[in-house]
């Protein structure tokens, strides 16, 4: 069993396609739906947590993707410049999810990329506007 | 009675590399097993430090003069204001400073592109003077091209601040940094038991004339900080448990790094200018030996709330709670996030450390002491004069 975050982008066409339905169904995947954002006939941009048998996940994201929905894994959407980062710890403040934390030895910054929520308010909070993601 | 020593054995000691040297964490943690009497036998010198935002900073720059001269009396750089009422080819260039139609970059973005090497678009006009008959000018500088670049922020390294939080139902933006609603963060900024004016809370040995590290390079003292508040309340460890002194620093860019001066833009609030300040203490007597002993748990400061007028008080929490990762307010565990840099002023007071024991840093006696029994002026609204 494996638990991972995707980002999926939908194109007007197949906005309206019961995908979600599917990967339960046939896949067997436990799905969490952690961000939505869905236009009709322009685009949708979902959060998924998948969950179940690594080739499931595998085949149930190649199955989405036959159908010209974009299927990414959440960190590669996840842009953050970490070379520059100065451990001020701003971002840590906002970041309910636990995703971005304080290193209570180093106190330097620590980020997991897999409990983002893609909530976006580090993007604002960073004095030093080191973090994007590519959501939409 | 206890050893006492001066600061011209103290230097001896570090020219001859036989002085101890200790940050002011390490001392803390010395402090667990030994006296102050013993640790002014054992230990020459404590390094403090600090990494965080501090608005109240700028630079003033000398451009030179160009052919043929211009008095300069509007300058932007970069597109950002600077100060044109000095002499012809002087400014200052406040952090904070930003042009209303670009406020994510500001004075302290267009000092770091300067620090960093980077050509800098210096714009200027002038009326035009007999002796001055240029009108205006537009031209690229740098760091090698300008005389002096000088950093001199008239208020930094606070001793003490105060946790901000927001009660309210909305969030607010602050330099304290993102504050959200119904108490779900708190935020503080010093780096507490290693802060400067938290380890020499009388300002014995920091004062008019004290050598310290700015930005990467030496520097000095050269006042009391604006807003010098020296009677705030205290607690029974001799710390005041808000916001109270500060410094006012000065040193030569030219010879400062990027990596301990940094730009920063807070969302809705402005830009504002990360510095890197180490002080170093040197330990004379028992009494100061005691002071740069204390540790988080007897460093405390003020929970205020500023997402209400006034900021009332909330509560009092020490440091050891702040960064455990929660305080309790109102009886609510609330989570709690640093806004300035421990990691970054860590490293500061071990690159201070190094510098004092190779001999490349000696210590200085105040010229003159800070001034006591200070305190604020509010700004009180006259009548509007309407003639």
């Amino acid at each position: 069993m494996i638990k991972k975050r995707y980002i999926l982008n939908f194109p007007p066409e197949s906005g309206d396609k019961a995908f979600t339905y599917h990967l339960v169904k046939d896949y067997d995947i436990r799905i969490n739906i952690l961000k939505a954002e869905v236009f009709p006939g322009k685009r949708g941009s979902l959060l998924l947590e998948l969950q179940g048998k690594r080739n499931n996940i595998e085949n149930g994201v190649k199955y989405i993707q036959s159908h010209k929905i974009t299927c990414e894994p959440l960190d590669k959407r996840i842009h953050f410049k970490e070379e520059n980062c100065i451990d001020c710890g701003n971002c840590t403040a906002v970041c309910f999810a636990g995703a971005l934390t304080m290193n209570r030895e180093s106190w330097k910054l620590e980020f997991d990329k897999n409990k983002c929520v893609v909530c976006e308010l580090c993007i604002p909070a960073c004095p030093l506007n080191l973090f994007e993601i590519d959501f939409r | 009675m206890s050893k006492i020593k001066t600061y011209a054995e103290i230097n001896q000691k570090l020219k001859s590399g036989k002085a101890v040297v200790l940050t002011a964490e390490e001392v803390s943690k010395l402090a667990q097993t030994a006296s102050p009497e013993e640790i002014v036998e054992r230990v020459d010198v404590v390094t403090t430090a600090t990494f965080g935002a501090m608005c109240s900073s700028g630079a003033i720059i000398n451009f030179g003069h160009a052919s043929p001269p211009i008095r300069m009396e509007k300058i932007r750089l970069n597109g950002v204001p600077c100060y044109e009422g000095l002499a012809a080819v002087d400014s200052y260039i406040g952090a904070a400073a930003c042009n209303p139609d670009n406020p994510e970059y500001g004075g302290a973005h267009v000092i770091q592109d300067l620090l960093e090497g980077k050509d800098v678009l210096l714009e200027a006009w002038g009326k035009g003077t007999d002796c001055y008959p240029r009108k205006y000018i537009k031209t690229k500088i740098n760091i090698e091209t300008i005389n002096e670049f000088t950093l001199f922020n008239p208020r930094n390294a606070y001793q003490n601040y105060n946790v901000a939080v927001n009660t309210t139902k909305k969030m607010i933006h602050t330099y304290m940094g993102t504050l959200l609603p119904n108490l779900r963060n708190a935020t503080y900024s010093t780096s507490g038991e290693l802060s400067p004016l938290l380890n020499d809370p009388d300002l014995r040995t920091i004062g008019i004339g004290t050598r310290i590290f700015l930005g990467g390079a030496q520097g000095f003292v050269v006042w009391n900080g604006t807003q010098f508040h020296t009677t705030k309340p205290k607690n029974e460890f001799g710390v005041p448990v808000t916001n109270a002194a500060t410094i006012s620093v000065i040193g030569n860019l030219k010879e400062m790094s990027s990596g301990y001066i940094q730009g920063a833009y807070y969302e809705k609030y402005g830009v504002s200018m990360f510095v890197g300040i180490g002080v170093p203490i040197p330990v004379l007597d028992a009494d100061i030996a005691r002071r740069v002993s204390i540790n988080n748990s007897q460093i405390e400061t003020s929970v205020l709330d500023y997402g209400t007028v006034g900021q009332p008080k909330l509560g009092q929490v020490s440091y050891e709670e702040l960064q455990s990762g929660f305080i309790k307010i109102k009886g609510k565990k609330v989570r709690t996030a640093p806004v300035a840099s421990l990691s970054k002023a860590r490293e500061i007071a071990g690159e201070l450390k190094e510098w004092l024991q190779n001999g490349k840093f000696e210590i200085t006696q105040p010229v003159q002491h800070f001034p006591q029994n200070t305190s604020l002026n509010s700004l009180k609204e006259t009548e509007a004069d309407n003639d």
